[in-house]
């Protein structure tokens, strides 16, 4: 584990504060993703887990702290210079985000459309291998609205990879999918983790799911990181935070009640 | 009254402020639109779904104005025996007045609306995100070509409108109601001014195109991104427009018109 | 590929349309026409009172329309109006003695310049200057004189009935 660049984290997180309004959502978090490995990040609904991958791709400006990606700190570098950092990166969003206009093929071929200058025999291979990767050469033709949810999720994904990036950050990837879509998506992002010698980051609260998959886990809740290391020492924890949430626990540290004055002096109040 | 005072002073700010975001917005498509020199095709594809897509819309209004003008035109003036100065009276509302405002105003129904629904919706489901993600900045790929295109269209457009309602002036004039083929044409060409009617209607439809087309892709950007804020962005583009093209419209007319 | 292939014909076809109608603006409804043979000649007449004459007002000679009013000056030294009129190159023979009156289109109509040509041998010069001119002829005075008239011709009748 201590050769000499490979040991340095490919994201570092350093004291991250992140306020959308009044409402604080990262109150000093320190994350490192370790490259070329498969790092969740999980934690109750509404704890910023969407706002922190947007924190990494530079799309939000933290209210402290740094995000230093690959040895680029992404907020103090130029726009130009976190454009090309992000054509090394990408973000799977939940909903796939494919372009509703364009094909299959096309929604792959977009980035490379962009971003090369590539003959169009060549691009045409490209596509495809991407598309073979992930089991979707077939449907080139289809229109996103004619996919399937999970589907949409895997052509979104040969998109992502359509640059060869460095990480990919997938976000709620699980969420509403059938139990065969999970198993596919799952075997995706280990694949695609171990061919492509990819850093793979997932953001989700499928506790099962990411035990079975990830090689480093982080949990975050109320703005602050509850604990980290691998699915075997989260389970194992000693935090109660962190066993309510692996053992899915209705009540706990992590209140089931949303903060309120007293419930009778409540009541009351209204008379 | 407090209360009043008080809702008078968030409406006056909100106001400000969204003028504010709107003009900044303006100046950040004004800086990428350079780079659609090297991508004609985006622009293109555009004018096909902005423009060609409002044409059919816009030549039936005008040859209905037009034709409607020529009508009520001809009933007002024949009561004074002047019915061959209707060429002159058709062409001079159109080209004047009605080309470019009906003209802009059925654009931000049928073009504007659709490119803020468009774009809002786009960004409700995160395309836009998406597209920043990968490195393609959304004000060159997806706001900037639309917003050029609704510029170019809007003068075409507005000509094609007074053209067309010139004709359909003719039809119903010249056609059913025997004016003069000749008194007509002759008295048009010799009250209708090269610069001062055409061109300041022309100017006219170039400053609305540029109001319609920056409210429009503002609205979609600028759109809470989820159902309902993109409705309620539609509806905006539209009314906005209206109000913006009728009050511009009115100060054009005073600086190009009103010495005369 | 075909579908692109109709959405720029398509374009094509809406850019053309928008162009031809511009075109056809410019050409058949307004005075371009007018515009086109502007190479002519200028002369310059002085007016007492122009009345509602404009630039780009008419000039004709025996009701045809042989050029335009280039632009309207007063001369502050006779306070007199000075307009200028731009003649088409192809009426160059308008005998030196032309005259010029400001003459009203029908009763209520637009005001145009109308020359009368007269009998001199030479012709008008570019440049040239017309000597007899006849002022506009103001409604308001006209009226007023008539007004005046029709009083002063009462009385007179008044007297002649006084008289006998």
């Amino acid at each position: 584990m201590s050769k000499n660049n490979n040991d340095e984290p490919i994201v570092k997180i350093r004291g991250l504060r992140f306020a959308h309004g009044a409402r604080v959502i990262f109150d000093g978090v320190d994350i490192d993703i370790p490259r070329g490995k498969i790092t969740s990040i999980m934690g109750p609904s509404g704890t910023g887990k969407t706002t922190l991958l947007k924190l990494i791709g530079g799309q939000l400006q933290p209210t402290a702290g740094s995000v230093v990606v690959d040895g680029e700190d992404v907020n103090k570098i130029s726009r130009d210079a976190l454009f090309r950092l992000r054509k090394r990166m990408s973000l799977l969003f939940q909903t796939g985000a494919l372009f509703t206009d364009l094909t299959v093929f096309e929604n792959v071929a977009f980035p490379l459309r962009e971003h090369t200058r590539l003959p169009e025999s060549i691009l045409r291979d490209l596509v495809l291998m991407k598309l073979q990767a992930v089991g979707l050469r077939g449907a080139r033709d289809l229109l996103p609205a004619e996919l399937s949810g999970g589907m949409a999720r895997r052509v979104a994904l040969a998109r992502a990879i359509a640059l060869d990036p460095m990480m990919i950050m997938y976000d709620e990837p699980f969420t509403g999918q059938d139990p065969i879509t999970v198993g596919v998506i799952m075997q995706l992002i280990r694949m695609l983790n171990d061919t492509l010698g990819l850093t793979s980051i997932i953001v989700s609260h499928d506790v099962h799911e990411l035990t079975m998959i990830c090689d480093h886990m982080y949990m975050i809740s109320g703005g602050k990181v509850m604990g980290h290391g691998t699915p075997d020492d989260m389970a194992h924890s000693e935090s109660g935070w962190v066993r309510q949430f692996m053992a899915g626990l209705p009540d706990g540290p992590v209140p089931f009640h949303y903060p309120a004055p007293d419930y009778a002096d409540d009541l009351l109040a209204g008379a | 009254m407090m209360g009043w005072l008080q809702r008078l002073g968030s409406t006056s700010l909100s106001v400000f402020e969204r003028l504010g975001r709107g003009n900044l917005f303006l100046l950040r498509v004004l800086a990428a639109l350079p780079s659609l020199v090297a991508r004609p095709g985006l622009v293109i594809a555009q004018l096909y779904s902005v423009g060609v897509l409002s044409m059919m819309l816009i030549v039936i209004s005008g040859l209905n104005v037009g034709m409607v003008l020529g009508l009520q035109g001809y009933n007002t003036l024949v009561d004074f025996g002047s019915e061959e100065s209707l060429g002159q009276l058709v062409a001079l509302s159109l080209v004047r007045e009605l080309g470019p405002v009906v003209a802009a105003l059925l654009f931000a129904g049928r073009a504007g609306s659709a490119l803020t629904a468009e774009i809002g919706l786009m960004k409700a489901t995160e395309q836009l995100s998406g597209m920043e993600m990968m490195a393609v900045d959304p004000l060159k790929r997806v706001i900037a070509p639309r917003f050029v295109a609704g510029i170019i269209s809007m003068p075409l457009l507005a000509a094609m409108f007074s053209a067309v309602g010139v004709l359909g002036g003719f039809f119903v004039g010249v056609g059913l109601l025997g004016v003069d083929s000749g008194a007509f044409w002759s008295q048009m060409q010799s009250k209708v001014d090269l610069y001062d009617d055409i061109l300041n209607g022309v100017i006219k439809s170039v400053v609305f195109g540029c109001v319609a087309a920056w409210i429009a892709v503002f609205e979609g950007y600028d759109a809470v991104p989820n159902t309902e804020g993109v409705s309620r962005a539609t509806t905006r583009t539209v009314v906005h427009t209206a109000f913006a093209v009728l009050g511009l419209d009115f100060i054009l007319t005073a600086l190009m018109f009103g010495d005369e | 590929m075909m579908q692109k292939r109709t959405m720029e014909i398509g374009v094509g076809v809406f850019v053309a349309a928008g162009i031809a109608a511009l075109i056809m603006l410019a050409m058949k409804v307004s005075n371009l026409a007018a515009f086109t043979n502007q190479q002519g000649y200028e002369v310059t007449a002085r007016f007492d009172n122009i009345g509602g004459l404009k630039e780009r007002s008419a000039v004709t000679v025996a009701g045809v329309r042989i050029g335009r009013v280039k632009s309207i000056v007063f001369d502050d030294k006779d306070y007199e109006a000075v307009v200028t009129m731009n003649i088409e190159s192809q009426h160059d023979r308008l005998p030196a003695d032309t005259s010029a009156s400001i003459l009203t289109a029908g009763l209520l109509g637009e005001q145009y310049v109308a020359l009368e040509p007269g009998g001199d041998e030479a012709f008008l010069k570019p440049g040239g200057d017309i000597k007899l001119t006849q002022s506009a002829i103001i409604l308001e005075k006209m009226v007023g004189q008539f007004l005046f008239d029709k009083a002063a011709g009462g009385d007179g009748k008044k007297e002649e009935g006084a008289a006998p």
